[in-house]
C-alpha cells in the first residue's frame, strides 16, 4: 500500500482544483456565449424561437445536473459513440451554464424600462440594433452582479462530474480518502480548496453590486 | 394629399373601447394639439399613429401610405414620423450628442462625420450645443426634454409626434420646451401633440382636436373653439383647465 504524505494529499487536490478551474472556466466561457443565443430567442417576440429556448431553460433549471450529465453520458454511450468524463463534464456544464445564464440575463433585459425600447422603435431602429446600442449596454450593468454570482455555482457545480469520473477535486479527494483512511482530512482541505476559487468571485460580485448601487444612487 | 389621414380608427384594450371611430386628417405643416381628459383616447391615438400600438377597424394612411395596423417592419413609418415623450425616454448610458447621433448613424447610416454635424445642428437648434457631452442624468428635465426633440429632429422626420412632453416638467421648465416647438412650428414642421397647454394650443396651434371618451367631440380653429365652445362638454373642459 503507497502511503500519503500531507504534501501529496495537498499535490494531488492541486492537480485536481486546476482541472475543476478549467471545467469551470471553459463552461462558463462557452455556456455564456451560448447562453446568449439562448437569451435572444427567448426574448424573440417569435413563438417558434422562444417556445423552444424556454423549454430548453426549463428543462436545465427544473431537473438535477447529475441526472443531465448521465443523460449525455450514457445518451451518447447508446449511439455507440464513446464519451469521456471530460468531454461529457464539459458538455453538460456548458448547457447546465448557458441555461441559467439566459434566465438570469431575461431579468435584466426585461427591467429595461418600456419607453427605452420604444424610444429606439420610434427611432427606426431594427431590433437587433435596439438590442446592441440601447437595451444591452443598460442591462449590462445590471447583470454583473447576478453573472459573476452565478459563477460560484458553476465551480461548485463541477463536483457533481465526479460520479462520471472526471477527476476534478472531489473525485481526487474521494480516490485519496479510500486510499489513505482520513475521509475528514482529505474532504476538508478539498473544501478549503473550493473556497479559494469561490471566495474571490464572490467578493468580486458584492463589490460590483455595491459599486453599482453607489453608481445608481449618484 | 393630407400627411396623416384617419377614417373610423377604433381601438379596444380588452373589453374597453378607447377609441370608437376616430377620424383626424393633418396636413403638411399643420400644428394640431389634441386635448380631453385623461382616458378619452388622445394619447392611443397618437401612439397608434406611428404604430406604437394597433388598432383594430378603420383606414389610416401616413404620407399617402395605407397602413393595415399589422405590417411586421414599421421602420419605413418610423423614418416619417418622429416622437417625443412624455418620460424623455433619453438613452442614459449614452451623451446628449450620443443620443442624438446613434439612430442617423445607424439607420440611416450617415458618416461619423455627418453624423456630427447633424448632432451639433440639432442640439443647437433647441439650444443646448454646450451639453453635446453631457449625459441625461446630469441635464435638467427641461434640457432633456429638447435633447429628445432634437434626437427626434436628426431624422428629418415629415411630422412629429409629440405626447404631453412637458406634463412631466417642473412648472418653470415647461416654457423652454414650449419655446423649442413653437420655433419648429414656425420653421413649417408638422406637429400632432397631445397637451395640456391650453394657451399653446390657443396660440400656436392651427387646429384644435377635443376628444371625448373616444370620440373627436369637436375640432377647429383652436381661437375660434376656446372662445365659442360649441358643445358643454368642451366648455367644461376649458373652464376646468383655466
Amino acid at each position: 500500500m503507497i502511503s500519503f504524505s500531507l504534501w501529496d494529499i495537498v499535490r494531488h487536490l492541486c492537480v485536481g482544483a486546476a482541472w475543476t478551474a478549467g471545467l469551470s472556466l471553459v463552461a462558463f466561457a462557452l455556456g455564456g456565449a451560448a447562453g446568449l443565443g439562448v437569451l435572444f430567442a427567448r426574448i424573440s417576440p417569435r413563438r417558434r424561437l422562444s417556445a423552444p429556448a424556454k423549454a430548453y431553460i426549463e428543462f436545465f433549471q427544473d431537473t438535477p445536473l447529475l441526472m443531465q450529465l448521465f443523460l449525455i453520458f450514457f445518451g451518447f454511450g447508446l449511439l455507440g459513440l464513446d464519451i469521456s468524463p471530460l468531454l461529457t463534464a464539459a458538455i453538460g456544464l456548458t448547457l447546465f451554464t448557458s441555461a441559467y445564464l439566459a434566465e438570469i440575463w431575461r431579468g435584466c433585459v426585461e427591467a429595461i424600462p418600456k419607453g427605452q425600447w420604444e424610444a429606439s422603435d420610434c427611432l427606426a431602429m431594427s431590433s437587433l440594433q435596439r438590442m446592441r446600442f440601447v437595451i444591452l449596454p443598460q442591462a449590462l450593468r445590471t447583470a454583473i452582479p447576478p453573472t459573476v454570482g452565478f459563477s460560484v455555482q458553476v465551480v461548485k457545480g463541477t463536483a457533481v462530474t465526479s460520479i462520471i469520473g472526471f477527476m476534478e477535486i472531489t473525485k481526487t479527494g474521494s480516490m485519496i480518502a479510500n486510499a489513505t483512511f482520513k475521509p475528514l482530512l482529505v474532504y476538508a482541505l478539498a473544501a478549503v480548496f473550493y473556497f479559494i476559487i469561490c471566495f474571490p468571485l464572490s467578493a468580486l460580485a458584492r463589490r460590483v453590486e455595491r459599486r453599482l448601487h453607489a453608481a445608481c444612487a449618484r | 394629399m393630407p400627411l396623416v389621414l384617419a377614417e373610423g380608427i377604433q381601438k379596444n384594450f380588452g373589453s374597453l373601447e378607447v377609441l370608437k371611430g376616430v377620424d383626424l386628417r393633418v396636413e403638411e405643416g399643420e400644428v394640431v394639439a389634441i386635448i380631453g381628459r385623461s382616458g378619452s383616447g388622445k394619447s392611443t391615438l397618437l401612439r397608434i399613429i406611428n404604430g406604437l400600438e394597433t388598432f383594430d377597424a378603420g383606414i389610416l394612411s401616413i404620407d399617402g401610405e395605407r397602413r393595415t395596423g399589422l405590417e411586421k417592419d414599421l421602420r419605413p413609418l418610423r423614418l416619417k414620423v418622429g416622437m417625443v415623450f412624455q418620460q424623455f425616454n433619453l438613452f442614459p448610458h449614452l451623451t446628449a450628442g450620443e443620443n442624438v447621433m446613434l439612430a442617423p448613424r445607424e439607420v440611416k447610416k450617415l458618416s461619423q462625420r455627418a453624423v456630427r454635424e447633424l448632432a451639433e445642428e440639432t442640439l443647437s437648434k433647441v439650444g443646448l450645443a454646450d451639453k453635446f457631452k453631457a449625459y441625461p442624468d446630469q441635464l435638467s428635465g427641461g434640457q432633456q426634454q429638447r435633447v429628445a426633440i432634437a434626437r427626434a429632429l436628426a431624422m428629418r422626420p415629415k411630422a412629429l409626434l409629440c405626447d404631453e412632453i412637458t406634463s412631466a416638467l417642473d412648472p418653470e421648465l415647461v416654457g423652454e420646451v414650449l419655446d423649442v416647438v413653437q420655433r419648429l412650428a414656425a420653421e413649417g414642421m408638422t406637429l400632432i401633440m397631445v397637451t395640456h397647454e391650453m394657451r399653446f394650443a390657443r396660440n400656436v396651434g392651427n387646429k384644435l382636436i377635443f376628444m371625448h371618451q373616444g370620440k373627436v367631440h369637436e375640432e377647429g380653429d383652436p381661437r375660434e373653439l376656446f372662445a365659442h365652445p360649441k358643445t358643454p362638454e368642451l366648455a367644461s373642459f376649458t373652464s376646468a383647465i383655466q
